[in-house]
């Protein structure tokens, strides 16, 4: 059992904690809290040196103590807080910093609503433990054997074909009804590769349908998206020595890893709002009537300066999308402007709760848009990588990782 | 009378209250009555969303669930009050509600009630303590 440690604010009254605990057992880990002494939290206070007003934070700055000075055990931490409490973002920043340099726990953060489910921390959680759990696998640099790695996610389905660490076959397909997408997708990608379903010797399933589909196809491999995307993203990238950032804009959150050789070591995972998704994309998409695959170019040509726009929201951002168009300027314009939105939220947001290391691997179907890369290139400072195949990084990482259950090999 | 307890889990306020003669009104009674009447949906305090919600009676939606949920509890024990006592800058080891804006938040909704309040600095020394039960008693037996 992977000992999860919480330190939090505001879980019980918000009636959230049930929901944080069922998340954790539903991926095999269990949340615990460490031991303080309460005569000790104040000078736990001290040593960290911000003293918040909360009793319950300098409750959490005490637990996170004793997780740095070893006096309690665990092998991973949570963080969590109110969204939208200043004085707890402050304290979970710096903890978040603070557990990371005096610790090599694995640690996510998170601000929750009311209507937080264990649904949308399940993910989070599971990378969690499979992180502590599965180093082993996930240090897995070659596929080998013939194997598949399926991708269900929120938008698009991706099917990828490996056999002897070499791609030979891919398709992708929307997302609609999950199997029948993903079972599309997997018989075009065996007709690419000439292969038959029944020669595979491994399949692995991720993103939102991976239960489905691990289920349908009899997986040895159901893992969620946040390591397998790492692990497909410096694969594709040949970068599986040393440090990396990835950063994979999906269809309904984004995501940012950190990784050594190859392994996640932290993460962080937005998703309370779209305006930072590539769904926002589709959308800008559709209201300056152009294909997906055709406004990368355009913001390419265009000047975001000339054009306000910086939504959390999808609907506020095409509110202002759709007001700038009526004040007359050009589509190209507009289309860098909304491509700038999602790269300045990205880095407000989800850059801000990791170190970044160079280089930056940018995957993801939304790399894909070259007004995204190019925007997030004059956020960073540094053009990000963008892989071949970057599209596919979660169906490569399932492929690679699921060679691994082959026997003797 | 009805005396509400600020903390509200000061279990020092509470047996105070109770000696002079009222029915102290405590978050401990709050939690107790959720956790043994109900079904238990929401472990450990039995809060749910709806629960979170009827926090809005007392702050809007732009502020953190958490203190919607604090306040759903201590917001019903505000409105039954009758009296009130405050224990000020209290260290949170005399009892807390672990969110120093609900404690704010709380002692506003009271002083707005317009019910007798008696506003206490917690004693640093013997002598301080002393005066300070004294006072509450001439508050607590001046109730009627």
């Amino acid at each position: 059992m992977i000992k999860i440690a919480q330190l939090s604010c505001g879980t019980d009254y918000s009636g959230v904690q049930s929901e944080i605990e069922n998340a954790a057992t539903a991926v095999g880990g269990k949340m615990v809290y460490p031991d303080v002494d309460m005569e000790k939290i104040n000078a736990a206070v001290e040593k960290f040196g911000f003293n918040p007003v909360s009793p319950q934070l300098k409750l959490m700055i005490a637990r996170a103590m004793s997780l740095a000075e070893k006096r309690y055990d665990a092998d991973a931490v949570f963080i969590a807080s109110c969204f939208r409490c200043a004085e707890a973002a402050l304290v979970r920043t710096e903890l978040r910093k603070f557990i990371q340099n005096n610790t090599r726990l694995p640690v996510v953060t998170y601000s929750f609503t009311e209507r937080t489910k264990a649904g949308q921390l399940l993910t989070r959680m599971e990378a969690l433990v499979t992180i502590v759990e599965r180093k082993e696998l996930l240090a897995r640099e070659r596929q080998v054997g013939l194997t598949a790695g399926l991708d269900s996610g929120s938008s698009t389905t991706k099917a990828m074909i490996m056999r002897d660490n070499q791609i030979i076959g891919k398709a992708w397909t929307p997302t609609a009804d999950v199997f029948s997408s993903a079972e599309r997708v997997l018989a075009q990608a065996l007709e690419q590769a000439g292969v038959k379903q029944s020669e595979l010797e491994a399949i692995g399933t991720t993103g939102y349908g991976r239960f489905t589909l691990g289920k349908k196809f009899n997986a040895k491999l159901v893992q969620e998206e946040l390591t397998v995307n790492s692990k497909g993203a410096v694969w594709l990238a040949n970068k599986q020595k040393g440090e990396a950032t990835i950063i994979d804009i999906g269809g309904m959150d984004n995501k940012a890893i950190t990784i050594r050789d190859g392994i996640p070591d932290n993460f962080t995972m937005g998703g309370i709002c779209a305006g930072a998704s590539g769904r926002f994309m589709e959308l800008t998409a559709k209201r300056l009537g152009v294909e997906i695959t055709e406004l990368g170019a355009l913001a390419d040509k265009g000047d975001p300066s000339k054009v306000k726009m910086n939504s959390y929201c999808s609907i506020f951002g095409i509110q202002d999308l759709v007001t700038s168009l009526a004040a007359g300027n050009t589509l190209e314009d507009v289309a860098s402007a909304a491509c700038h939105s999602v790269a300045e939220q990205i880095y407000e947001q989800q850059l801000q709760e990791i170190e970044v290391r160079q280089p930056v691997i940018q995957v993801g179907g939304t790399s894909l848009i070259s007004g995204l890369v190019t925007a997030m290139e004059h956020t960073l400072g540094q053009r990000p990588i963008v892989p071949p195949n970057s599209q596919y990084i979660g169906a490569a990482g399932a492929a690679l990782l699921s060679s691994g259950f082959l026997e003797g090999r | 009378m009805k005396v509400l307890i600020v903390p509200p889990n000061s279990l020092i306020l509470f047996d105070l209250v109770e000696r002079f003669g009222h029915e102290p009104l405590s978050v401990m009674g709050a939690l107790q009555e959720r956790i043994e009447n109900r079904e238990i949906e929401s472990p450990p305090m039995n809060i749910t969303v709806d629960d979170v919600k009827k926090g809005l009676k007392y702050a809007g939606i732009e502020v953190p669930s958490g203190i919607r949920g604090r306040l759903a509890v201590y917001g019903p024990l505000i409105d039954q009050a009758e009296a009130a006592v405050i224990m000020e800058d209290a260290p949170f080891m005399f009892g807390c509600v672990g969110c120093a804006r609900t404690n704010e938040m709380m002692k506003l909704l009271i002083r707005k009630r317009k019910i007798p309040i008696l506003e206490l600095d917690y004693p640093e020394n013997e002598d301080e303590a002393k005066a300070m039960v004294a006072k509450l008693k001439a508050f607590l037996e001046g109730l009627k």
